[in-house]
């Protein structure tokens, strides 16, 4: 709880100081206030709090929450000058993003329907106007509109699914659904089923999943770099928390019956995801659909349940989340110097910044599943678990679909090493080398050894 | 005694580190650092007691909830390979030291790279570590091939790569399911020699494992990204990849393949012998009618290695003898002959036959030593090659008479199309563009000098070697004959 109010304190905070044009200010304040907040899950850790039967900061709920808080940490230090060239009103962003953060802990620490959905609501209405930041971008405006159409559209999914349920079980309480499951596991109401099937849809949506993925792509790339980074990472993390919280402990014993379409949902995300990051020119373009393929992958955890399932799924989370900011942070760096985000901005990027494009190897090597790198072991794991349950053929799919992954994330190490480019060199402000340098030694470390992050939850 | 393995492993890393920080004096730096490699190497061969057991053992726990040690040690087997690696990365080092290649400190940072992942290869008791270290050694060449390289180098070595990303991803796959299968949930490898699994199991399990290591060596039909990688690759990159690279896969098919799924090497074996036969053949074949010698060279590569994978699967003492001693031998050979191709194309820009021709007028030194390496590729005797050619037709000659004749093509076709290849560019007339030719000088005579004494002292006195593996070779060889009685 403390975690949540400092966080609502922290973005009430930066923007009166916005009020008061104290723009220098505004930075420090929010880095302080995620500080303080990240004590809070260190100092929270194993007291397992339940509030009013609503929120339940459990292990789960904290380990979740520190790495969105961290990777929202490591984006609003890429905060330097970005939003500066749009608006002079740059605490509103501020205050939007530390807002959706709030929502995003509302739903990885959910123990009731209505938090679920208040965490949602308070998480995508911030982000529908941060996509949209950009007011004279045709592009921006593009990604806002959609993103709100498609997010209303799902949320209604999402809404009628728990309707149904409530119906059922007469509560929005976990708990007394889980029991409801276990209790009347012969009768449950003919109301249920439809329920866990909308609320299915109504998450795809919200994480990305295919075939509910089509918002994806346009959002990602008409939104302002720095809001993609934030969308595709915290809030894709978050996303998969909240699925997790839901199918994986209250829906578990329904298994059975929701995991043919869950398979179904996991082959299309992989092969959609990945064959069109295939044919992408645009490295931005590429990366929001790799993120489509990734949330296949993550998808796995829900395939075959276990006591590892959620930790399978913050170590892949963690791994994606911070070989992607590093991703996001050099495309940003590029598309400032060149004006453009194709992979031919990228050409010959090693000669001029030979660290930068080191480190950007090292991200697309853990995005793709290099060992020794974080992405490997988040990908291990998931393999580990479903071989465990013999599917063995979705295994096959996956590899098949990793070996594709591995084409795409070397076209940008092809581009900055093997290729000659323009002449330019990336100017690297303090803070984006600080993120670079965090990021880069999380991914390997977790890479070398993760034994740290395997029994976190 | 037990930390010189950790020492051997992580002194290349470090040697790495220390390489890409140096700047100019790269290569310098990086040549020390595989001399003391090779010091250790030697010390090692030196306190190595040749019986079957392990030695040198490490093992710490690494990633203790997945059941993953840091396990390593070192028996006959891994001996020769370390061997292999330790002798050959110097030269290559050294075989370098004439181009001027840009950002050198990063070429000679990733070939020491590569031997820290080479060697966690050749060591490896966890196949968990060994999945890492083959993955790590994949890494450093594809930038060594993929920078360095020539016009084609993008595509080709993209195609190298995804083909062996291919390979060891199906691999993992077999690991993960042998590590199910284990009931201690752990990589051990003597819990996998210890599995019982059905023979339908081994089969699948045999076919996971056999793609990957036979893209590694390459055995037919899984070696066409191996001419053209050769070919764009700069030097050093193809002999890294002729010299040591393709060992790996020899390497995996000993340690990693017969001991644990022996019903399905005897259920499937026959097929990789023949593939490896037709590879032979198909290879020579298609060595004839090359006009550029470095492809030459690389085919006849394909035709040797394809000897070695059908004297392993023959699972007897002399082919697999002969396998190790032939593993040394090639690897030696091959990047003695790329070498030479490397000193011609570096002073003429070419290695297309037709244009060459008399360099040995200009360059008696130059054409008396690759004489010696080609006598050793062709499998004289007296020369190394012979005695490991030998053993191997040998082993064949057991399992089967007319595979064994099918397989001594190798030397027969070896021999034509090597002297072919000699005759053409070393003897004949002098011409506009060979007059130019300056002899050999410097590190190029130290190389060559050292890769002939060593192609002589092995063939004439091979039995050192073959005493460091011969337990270890015996002792796989009855391991898997026992298993397989216990199952039949």
């Amino acid at each position: 709880m403390n975690i949540i109010i400092t966080i609502t304190v922290t973005a009430l905070v930066v923007l009166y100081a916005g009020l008061f044009k104290a723009k220098k200010a505004l930075l420090p304040i929010t880095l302080i206030g995620l500080l303080i907040s990240l004590v809070f899950v260190a100092t929270s850790w194993n007291t397992n709090q339940t509030y009013f039967g609503m929120m339940q900061m459990d292990n789960f709920a904290l380990a979740f929450s520190g790495i969105t808080i961290l990777g929202t940490l490591f984006i609003f230090l890429l905060t330097q000058n970005y939003f500066a060239a749009d608006s002079e009103n740059i605490a509103e962003y501020f205050t939007l993003i530390l807002f959706a953060l709030a929502g995003i802990i509302i739903m990885v620490s959910y123990k009731n329907m209505s938090m679920l959905f208040i965490g949602i609501e308070i998480m995508s209405v911030c982000l529908y106007i941060l996509a949209g930041i950009r007011k004279s971008n045709f592009a921006s405006n593009e990604a806002s509109l959609k993103y709100f159409l498609m997010g209303a559209f799902s949320t209604g999914f999402l809404l009628f699914g728990i309707t149904l349920i409530y119906g059922a079980t007469g509560s929005f309480d976990l708990e007394t659904i889980n029991q409801y499951l276990v209790g009347n596991y012969k009768s449950i109401s003919p109301m249920f089923y439809p329920g866990v099937i909308l609320m299915l849809i109504g998450l795809s949506f919200k994480v990305g999943a295919a075939p509910f993925h089509f918002w994806t792509p346009d959002v990602y790339e008409g939104a302002p770099t720095l809001i993609t980074t934030f969308m595709s990472t915290v809030v894709k993390t978050a996303g998969f928390a909240a699925f997790l919280r839901l199918f994986a402990d209250t829906f578990a014993p329904l298994h059975d019956f929701w995991l043919p379409p869950l398979i179904a949902i996991v082959c299309i995300t992989l092969f959609i995801g990945n064959v069109t990051a295939l044919f992408q020119k645009n490295f931005k373009r590429m990366l929001a659909y790799s993120s489509i393929s990734h949330a296949g992958y993550l998808l796995f955890s829900l395939v075959t349940l276990s006591a590892n399932s959620a930790n399978n799924v913050l170590v892949y989370a963690a791994a994606y989340t911070f070989a992607s900011i590093i991703a996001f942070a050099v495309l940003i760096m590029v598309k400032q110097k060149t004006g453009n985000d194709h992979f031919d901005s990228f050409n010959g990027l090693a000669k001029r910044n030979p660290l930068t494009a080191l480190v950007l190897t090292i991200a697309m090597l853990s995005l793709a599943g290099i060992p020794l790198t974080a992405g490997f072991i988040g990908k291990y794991l998931m393999f580990l678990n479903v071989m465990g349950e013999y599917q063995i053929f979705l295994v096959a799919f996956a590899i098949l679909n990793a070996l594709v992954g591995f084409y795409y994330y070397f076209k940008v190490i092809v581009a900055m090493y093997f290729k000659e480019g323009n002449e330019v060199e990336l100017e690297v402000p303090f803070q984006y080398k600080a993120v670079l340098v965090f990021s880069v030694v999380i991914t390997l470390f977790l890479g070398v050894y993760p034994s740290v992050i395997l029994n976190l939850i | 005694m037990e930390q010189l393995l950790l020492l051997l492993i992580f002194l290349p890393l470090l040697g790495a580190l220390v390489t890409a920080l140096s700047g100019n004096a790269a290569k310098h730096v990086a040549l020390v650092s595989a001399i003391v490699s090779l010091a250790l190497a030697l010390g090692m061969v030196c306190n190595f007691t040749p019986d079957s057991t392990t030695q040198f053992v490490v093992n710490y726990s690494w990633i203790r909830d997945l059941g993953i040690n840091f396990h390593a040690g070192v028996d006959g087997i891994s001996m020769i390979t370390i061997l292999l690696t330790n002798v050959l990365i110097p030269l290559i080092i050294l075989a370098s030291y004439q181009h001027n290649y840009k950002s050198s400190n990063a070429f000679f940072a990733l070939i020491l790279f590569m031997q820290s992942g080479l060697l966690v290869v050749f060591t490896s008791l966890d196949a968990f570590l060994f999945y890492i270290g083959w993955e790590a050694a994949l890494i450093p060449i594809y930038f060594i091939c993929a920078i360095w390289g020539g016009k084609d180098r993008i595509k080709v070595n993209m195609k190298f790569f995804v083909y062996t990303i291919a390979g060891s991803l199906f691999m993992l796959l077999g690991l993960i399911y042998l590590y199910l299968q284990n009931p201690a949930h752990n990589f051990d490898i003597q819990a996998f020699y210890n599995l019982n699994l059905d023979s339908a199991q081994q089969g699948w399990i045999f076919w996971a494992f056999f793609i990957a290591f036979a893209i590694k060596m390459p055995v037919f039909p899984f070696h066409t990204w191996q001419p053209n990688t050769y070919t764009e690759a700069p030097a050093a990159g193809t002999m890294l990849l002729a010299g040591i690279m393709l060992k790996m896969g020899i390497y995996g098919v000993i340690r990693w393949l017969l001991p644990i799924v022996p019903s399905g090497v005897q259920d499937w074996g026959h097929v990789a012998i023949i593939l490896s036969i037709i590879g032979i053949v198909y290879a020579s074949i298609i060595a004839f009618t090359q006009k550029d010698a470095k492809r030459l060279v690389a085919y006849s590569s394909i035709a040797h290695v394809g000897l070695i994978s059908a004297g392993i699967f023959a699972l007897n003492t002399q082919g697999m003898q002969g396998a190790m001693i032939q593993m040394l031998s090639h690897g030696i050979n091959v990047v003695g002959l790329f070498f030479v191709l490397d000193i011609i194309s570096s002073r003429l820009k070419t290695n297309r036959i037709s244009e060459l021709g008399g360099i040995a007028k200009q360059a008696p030194v130059l054409a008396i030593t690759a004489l010696i390496i080609v006598l050793g590729t062709v499998a004289l005797p007296g020369t190394n090659g012979f005695i490991g050619e030998f053993l191997l037709l040998m082993g064949v000659y057991q399992y089967n008479i007319w595979i064994a004749v099918f397989a001594g093509l190798t030397i027969i076709f070896g021999a034509v199309y090597m002297f072919r290849m000699y005759q053409n560019i070393m003897l004949g007339k002098t011409n506009d563009l060979t007059i130019t030719f300056t002899d050999v000088q410097g590190s190029e005579k130290v190389v060559l000098y050292i890769i002939c004494a060593l192609i002589i002292v092995l063939g004439i006195y091979p039995k050192p070697i073959l005493q460091l593996s011969e337990a270890s070779v015996q002792h796989l060889i009855e391991q898997v004959t026992q298993k397989l009685t216990s199952v039949n």
